[in-house]
């Protein structure tokens, strides 16, 4: 499946692994941070109706 | 004005801080040098226009950090912005008189520790020449940062983080200049654009700073 | 109808989640195809072998990392001219993509370096820029971070972020100047006789795309959580000045 890289193939191969890496990280870092914050703000606004 | 700048002159001495740290720490630096890469005196004059500039350039970050930070504390800086001086000029003024007590000293000394790298004769006034021009760049630059940081406490690495790499075409131009004179080529050009950033540094820098300054004392 | 309706948070949030399904949904494609077209189905250059397919990566991060610097000068100067919240968010949801991208370009071009040039890092001026522009990212993030009060934050970090913008340029000429380099010239110019060849060219534009999709519904999702984070602190300021009143009043 992979085509033949000869003999660059680590090169090539690292240099997608590690931009594929980085990439899915911010996206993934993002992701679980605008979870939270939403989370957080979701209850704070819960508390705030109840208390006036 | 002047009473100002008479004053951060006058309070710079008598603390010792200005004029002694920053040069002891230029020479520590300039005499660390040797035991780091090897006392060759061929390597060492090679490299010593680089070395004298980013001696200098660290030893004028070294005192930044007490540029506004002391003025802060104690509330002159408040009172200064309720002065009529406007505070673009209060911080040309603190720029000013922080490189009277550290750039100058620094120019002066530099020939002083090139004999010590054993820099090439023909370097020492190109090297002097371009520390001169440059230095009054780092001292207003370094102001910008450190009207950035006065808010924060223990600012000072975060400073150096913010001002080092605007450091970067001033040491690159002062440094080739240097470096130039010394290997006997023509260092004219990277002399007019390190004179060009001074001066636009010393004319846009203030209003920059000033307006950070208004921010950080609201 | 005007543009600066968005800079209403309530609006801007919504007009967000309208746009970022597509946005996610077309970034994911064009990278997805891009990427899969570049690895799989391009021949390998006749010099650099199969390297060239690092390309895919490199030049996009790339042109990113510079657009991002970009996009937050702009949205610094909107902050300090007209003062929307949303705009100065947006320069600080921005800034980690930008180091993100910033630090693909160096490390791809970095692994394409060491076989192509013999070293992995050289102090040719683009790298050398690269490298400043890194550091600006840095230090501007750190700002960001050491400051509690979010409008000097805000303010603070918009200056700065003009400055550097004018030390960049600087820094990118005095590089110029101070090192010839081994980097090739611009890869993608509207000169057709420097441009990369049309086998490459076409993938390579489709990854571009989806880079530049990729980093707009970023930056909208992360002003977003911005904006919540805002609005969480301001309800919990809220909530405790209500809690002292209720205390003083019995």
């Amino acid at each position: 499946m992979i085509p033949d890289l000869g003999k660059y193939a680590d090169a090539v191969l690292s240099a997608y692994a590690v931009s594929i890496a980085l990439l899915v990280g911010i996206v993934a870092l993002s992701l679980w941070r605008g979870r939270r914050v939403r989370a957080q703000m979701v209850e704070a606004e819960k508390r705030a109706g109840r208390n006036g | 004005m002047r009473a100002l700048f008479l004053r951060d002159l006058v309070l710079a001495l008598r603390a010792g801080g200005g004029f002694g740290l920053g040069l002891a720490f230029f020479l520590i630096v300039v005499v660390l040098v040797p035991f780091s890469v090897g006392p060759s005196s061929e390597l060492l004059g090679r490299i010593a226009p680089g070395v004298l500039w980013l001696g200098a350039l660290l030893a004028c970050l070294l005192s930044l950090d007490r540029l506004l930070a002391v003025d802060w504390e104690d509330g002159a800086l408040d009172l200064l912005a309720t002065s009529p001086l406007p505070l673009e000029g209060v911080i040309a003024v603190k720029a000013a008189a922080h490189w009277v007590t550290t750039g100058l000293p620094l120019v002066l000394a530099a020939p002083v520790l090139g004999v010590l790298l054993n820099l090439a004769p023909q370097g020492y006034g190109v090297l002097v020449l371009s520390l001169a021009l440059g230095t009054p760049a780092l001292s207003m630059i370094g102001a910008f940062g450190a009207a950035l940081t006065v808010g924060i406490k223990r600012g000072g690495l975060l400073m150096s983080l913010l001002v080092l790499p605007l450091y970067v075409p001033t040491l690159i131009f002062g440094a080739e200049a240097a470096r130039r004179a010394a290997e006997g080529q023509d260092p004219a050009t990277p002399l007019l654009f390190l004179a060009g950033i001074t001066a636009g540094v010393l004319a846009c820098m203030p209003f920059a700073a000033g307006a950070v300054l208004r921010v950080n004392l609201r | 109808m005007s543009l600066w309706e968005y800079a209403n948070p309530v609006k801007f949030l919504g007009l967000s989640e309208r746009v970022m399904p597509w946005l996610w949904g077309f970034a994911a494609a064009c990278l997805g195809v891009g990427l899969i077209w570049g690895f799989f189905f391009t021949p390998d250059d006749f010099r650099q072998g199969s390297t060239v397919k690092i390309i895919y990566l490199h030049v996009p991060a790339a042109f990113m990392a510079i657009q991002a610097w970009f996009m937050m000068l702009v949205v610094s100067l909107i902050w300090i001219i007209r003062r929307h919240h949303v705009s100065a968010l947006a320069a600080k949801a921005a800034a980690p993509v930008g180091v993100v991208m910033t630090l693909i370009a160096l490390v791809t071009g970095a692994i394409w370096g060491q076989p192509m040039w013999g070293t992995w890092w050289a102090w040719d001026p683009r790298l050398t820029s690269f490298l400043i522009l890194f550091l600006f990212y840095l230090g501007y993030i750190a700002l960001w971070e050491a400051i509690e009060d979010p409008d000097t934050a805000a303010d603070l970090t918009s200056i700065l972020c003009l400055v550097g913008t004018v030390f960049a340029v600087l820094s990118r000429y005095a590089v110029n100047f101070w090192n010839q380099g081994l980097h090739q010239g611009a890869s993608l110019s509207l000169d057709k006789e420097e441009n990369v060849a049309d086998v490459f060219y076409i993938p390579l534009l489709v990854c571009m795309a989806g880079f530049v999709l990729l980093f707009l519904a970023l930056v909208f999702y992360r002003t977003g959580t911005e904006i919540r984070v805002r609005r969480t602190r301001a309800l919990i300021a809220r909530e405790g000045r209500g809690a002292a009143a209720q205390v003083e009043g019995a």
